[in-house]
């Protein structure tokens, strides 16, 4: 079993084949989520898995695929055996890996045994819950309909089902969260010694309910409390045998999550559904985001992209760059990143123990900064 | 030549945006000059930058030919609509006989035009009183009209009520400019006497130069001597512009048009300047020149140091075309190498800096504006300083000097209370108070220049919600207790920070400008201490913390692009840096931050 932060891991990352599939249906809308989603259409379910298929099947054949991982959205809404007729539908056009992790996001309260046990028996072997608090308070600021005990539960079936990884959600820096609450719900979170933490900072997208509230004038979330919070996390996890190796995420040894390795390794993924990304061949694919167009155009037979973007050269590099740096592991130096040690910000950075030069590797020692890093690299 | 008595030479003077341009447009329509397939709107308005801001840089003389009855020649001669300008303004105005005073239907007299209507009453001129834009659904020409007879002392019933845009009224307002102007008197027979009221760059043709002859002949291909410079040039060319430029071989008493010499350089023609003949010279010339005074000061740096050698190209450029432009090559530890720069007044400044900006393609730093102050040292040595950082040690200073204005502030009367506070609070003393008409007042102030370039303009506006205007003049130097206040960045003095302040107020000052260089410089990787400092007495300190998390929450397959724009957009926001030693400071901190109340 490799370690979460090893630069071998993060290196191999990129010759996997993953691929990402979007389930967009929500019972109801989060005040601080951008993704695509839509609320009461769940009777298209059938439609969309229909076009889902669809749209694997028009994919150029390619090698089998390492790591799929379902978004969303809230998969768990979709229903099992429609999840496990995508996964099929995957496995029938590309083929999976031996050992392929299949993950999926779940909300605590659709989990049930009966789903578990199904998604188990059609391959599924990660999950991640959106635990997001485990204070009733901020649960409820954050728009959030279950109770925390809801995430113990779930836990505890996933693991009765037979799944692999376990992993928790939670967002910090909320106003409506203090210190108190925060050591709390991390201390919540560990007791139930999850395989993977992904620890994310609240953060205000333009367009959400939260963003309309902070410009009519809700206090936004304050970056020290936040930088206080992340802090905080990485004691209490590495303390419960959790090993930090992307800005945000922790893992133990053998769970770190191959879908989200292989993106930060700029490896490729195929995207489908509605408003998915996908990269492959050096380009970079996006769907068009509204699920009417989408099922429109599949079932038209014209195909669901939107939008195409060749990167190539120092683009490329660059890219690399900026999603190398968030991983423990860092990245190879190569043009680009001796440019960013050679050049006088690079020195500077250097100098003030946010960046260094570890062999053939570059590696941000200050993870709350890499984006100081990532802008002298980026054009 | 044209006959004396047929010749009418007026300008058109108001306040900005009372519809001068317009007004002269619909004179040049109606008398032939312009067909209305050639209108272009507002003809004298030439440049683009006078366009987007619907004001007039420079004079320029129109010859319009009018029928009535018998043929008159009139010379319209616009003249600039600012503050700034006003040495020209008084140039051209002498070149007149009369003046249409042009105030808007619905604004009412303004500060300008009290100040304009005073020049021309000085400059001895017959004032046509004109009411504009009665058109308009919220004019109310009577209230206006009475306004105008108030500071005239004229009848009401004397103003012509017009409107340019329509061109209702424009034929009666024609008649009174024959029957009003009187025409221009002048000696045939006298040696020539002729004023250079402007003057501009052609690439093609050198200095143009805008004249009216008071007396004598000028004659195409004369010998010429320029009083003023005492340079001889030969007239290689001398024609009216009607408006397109038409030469004549001789330009009569009274008569208005342009001269070209041959030279290359503005600098060498002064407006003011008195033309005279190089063989049978005037005794005396004409009264009025003066050497244009810059009142303000500013250091202009390039954000990026290789692009000084452009920016003093630009400067020479525009220096061809603007003689009031002054500078000199200055160095800041802060900015590196630029110039020290000169303006006429705020206005003047910001054109430069748009203009070195939009037309040289440069990206500039301008630190906050100052003025001139006289000092004595304790050698004795008198002489007078442009920057902060001229200014001698506490220790060597005998005494100092600023220079004040008498400024005219016009305004309905319910906001007098909230103008009374602005201008206490900047040292000004009132000199007179009169109501124009039952809401509106005329306050009359002496102020320290030094209190007007600093934000004065905005202040007044957002007090009085946009209604009060603005003018103002020199009023000679007082002695003041002043004291330089520094800013020290990371324990660095940021010689561009400084300024000069009343020892009263460099606490309060130094204390509102830490707090707000507190908000404008970004948080760094370190601490950055700001303080404000009078020598090496510390006497505000705040602390900009250092950053502790500049990362996004979440980088995953779908944020790819997404996210990468973002950090591409911020980056091209710091390229609006300028790294002072160690920190960076955004650019509009070099002046924002100076714009805290004093």
């Amino acid at each position: 079993m490799t370690a979460p932060d090893s630069p071998e891991l993060a290196d191999r990352a990129a010759e996997w084949a993953g691929a990402y599939v979007h389930i967009p249906f929500c019972a109801r809308l989060c005040p601080y989520c951008d993704f695509v989603v839509v609320v009461g259409r769940d009777e298209d379910a059938d439609r969309y898995l229909r076009a889902l298929t669809d749209e694997i099947a028009a994919e150029p054949p390619w090698r089998p695929l390492d790591a799929v991982s379902f978004g969303g959205g809230t998969p768990s809404r979709f229903g099992g055996w429609r999840l496990a007729s995508v996964v099929e539908a995957l496995a029938a056009r590309f083929g999976l890996a031996v050992d392929a992790e299949v993950g999926l996001e779940a909300n605590p309260e659709d989990w049930t045994p009966a789903l578990a046990a199904e998604l188990a028996a059609a391959g599924f072997g990660r999950v991640s819950f959106g635990a997001q608090s485990f204070d009733p308070d901020v649960l409820a600021a954050l728009g959030r309909r279950h109770r925390p005990g809801d995430v113990a539960r779930a836990v505890e079936t996933a693991r009765d089902a037979g799944f692999r990884s376990v992993n928790l959600d939670l967002i910090y820096g909320h106003p409506a969260e203090d210190t108190a609450s925060w050591e709390a719900t991390l201390d919540a979170a560990l007791a139930l010694d999850p395989d993977h933490l992904s620890v994310y900072a609240l953060t205000v997208e333009p367009g959400t309910d939260l963003w309309r509230a902070v410009r009519a004038g809700a206090p936004p979330p304050d970056p020290d409390a936040q930088a206080d919070r992340w802090e905080l996390a990485q004691v209490k996890a590495t303390a419960a045998g959790l090993v930090r190796y992307e800005v945000s995420n922790l893992a133990r040894l053998g769970h770190a999550c191959r879908y989200n390795l292989t993106v930060w390794a700029r490896g490729e993924y195929l995207g489908f559904g509605v408003g998915a990304h996908g990269f492959r061949d050096g380009v970079r694919k996006v769907n068009v985001r509204r699920l009417d167009t989408y099922l429109r155009r599949v079932e038209a037979g014209i195909g669901p992209v939107q939008a195409t973007e060749v990167v190539a050269g120092e683009e490329a590099e660059r890219e690399r760059l900026m999603l190398g740096l968030r991983r423990a592991a860092g990245v190879r130096l190569g043009d680009a990143g001796q440019a960013l040690v050679d050049s006088e910000e690079g020195r500077r950075l250097i100098a003030a123990g946010v960046v260094e030069v570890r062999g053939d590797r570059l590696v941000v020692r200050r993870p709350l900064l890499t984006d100081t890093v990532t802008r002298l690299v980026l054009r | 030549m044209v006959d004396r008595a047929r010749i009418r030479n007026f300008s058109i003077i108001a306040h900005i945006d009372h519809g001068k341009s317009t007004l002269a447009d619909r004179l040049l329509e109606r008398t032939g000059a312009l067909s209305e397939r050639d209108m272009r709107d507002q003809v004298l308005d030439s440049m683009d930058l006078e366009r987007e801001r619907g004001i007039t840089i420079k004079a320029q003389a129109v010859r319009l030919e009018h029928i009535d009855g018998e043929r008159y020649v009139l010379n319209l001669i616009d003249t600039p609509g600012h503050v700034d300008f006003s040495y020209e303004v008084s140039r051209s105005l002498a070149a007149c006989e009369g003046a249409v005073l042009l105030v808007d239907a619905a604004q009412g007299v303004q500060a300008q035009t009290i100040a304009n209507a005073y020049l021309a009453i000085d400059a001895g001129l017959e004032i046509i009183p004109v009411v504009n834009k009665i058109d308009l659904p919220s004019a109310d020409p009577d209230r206006v009209a009475a306004e105008v007879a108030g500071v005239l002392g004229g009848r009401p019933e004397d103003v012509v009520r017009v409107s340019a845009k329509t061109g209702e009224g424009i034929d009666r307002l024609l008649a009174r400019i024959v029957s009003d102007v009187p025409p221009p008197s002048g000696d045939p027979e006298a040696p020539l006497r002729a004023l250079v009221f402007d003057s501009y760059y052609d690439t093609y043709r050198g200095v143009v130069c805008y004249v009216r002859v008071v007396d004598g002949r000028l004659s195409s291909g004369e010998r010429l001597r320029f009083m003023a410079t005492a340079e001889s040039h030969d007239a290689t060319e001398v024609g009216v512009l009607t408006p397109a430029a038409r030469p004549v071989a001789v330009l009569g008493p009274g008569e208005v048009g342009y001269l070209i010499t041959g030279v290359k350089e503005i600098g060498r023609i002064k407006v003011g300047d008195t033309v005279t003949s190089a063989v049978r010279p005037a005794q005396e010339a004409l009264p009025g020149y003066a050497e244009p005074k810059p009142m303000v000061f500013a250091g202009i740096f390039p954000t990026d140091g290789d692009d000084f050698v452009r920016l003093r190209e630009a400067l020479d450029k525009l220096a061809l075309n603007d003689a009031s432009l002054v500078y000199e090559p200055e160095t800041s530890r802060a900015l590196g190498f630029g110039f020290r720069c000169g303006f006429l007044g705020l206005l003047h400044m910001e054109i430069v800096r748009e203009r070195l900006e939009r037309e040289y393609d440069l990206d500039l730093v301008a630190t906050a504006p100052s003025v001139a102050y006289r000092v004595v040292r304790s050698s004795g040595e008198r002489r007078e300083i442009r920057s902060p950082q001229d200014m001698p040690d506490p220790g060597e200073l005998v005494s100092i000097e600023e220079p004040y204005v008498r400024a005219m502030i016009v305004a309905p009367s319910e906001y007098v209370g909230a103008i009374m506070e602005l201008v206490q609070g900047r040292r000004g003393e009132m000199v007179d108070m009169q109501y124009l008409g039952p809401e509106r007042v005329e306050l009359i102030y002496l102020l320290p220049l030094a209190e007007v370039v600093f934000d004065f303009f905005d202040q007044l506006k957002s007090r009085t919600r946009g209604y009060a205007s603005l003018d103002y003049e020199p009023a000679g130097y007082r002695e003041a207790d002043l004291v330089r206040v520094d800013v020290l960045l990371n324990g660095q003095p940021v010689d561009a920070f400084s300024s000069i302040v009343h020892r009263d107020k460099a606490y309060s000052y130094g204390r509102a400008m830490v707090e707000r260089l507190r908000e404008l410089i970004p948080r760094q990787l370190f601490d950055v201490p700001i303080q404000a400092a009078i020598g090496s007495r510390i006497i505000a300190r705040e602390t900009v913390k250092a950053k502790r998390k500049d990362v996004l929450a979440k980088c995953y397959g779908g944020d790819v692009t997404r996210k990468k724009k973002l950090l591409q957009r911020q980056k091209e926001g710091k390229k609006r840096m300028k790294m002072v030693g160690s920190v960076e400071v955004p650019q509009e901190a070099f002046v924002e931050a100076l714009k805290v109340d004093r």
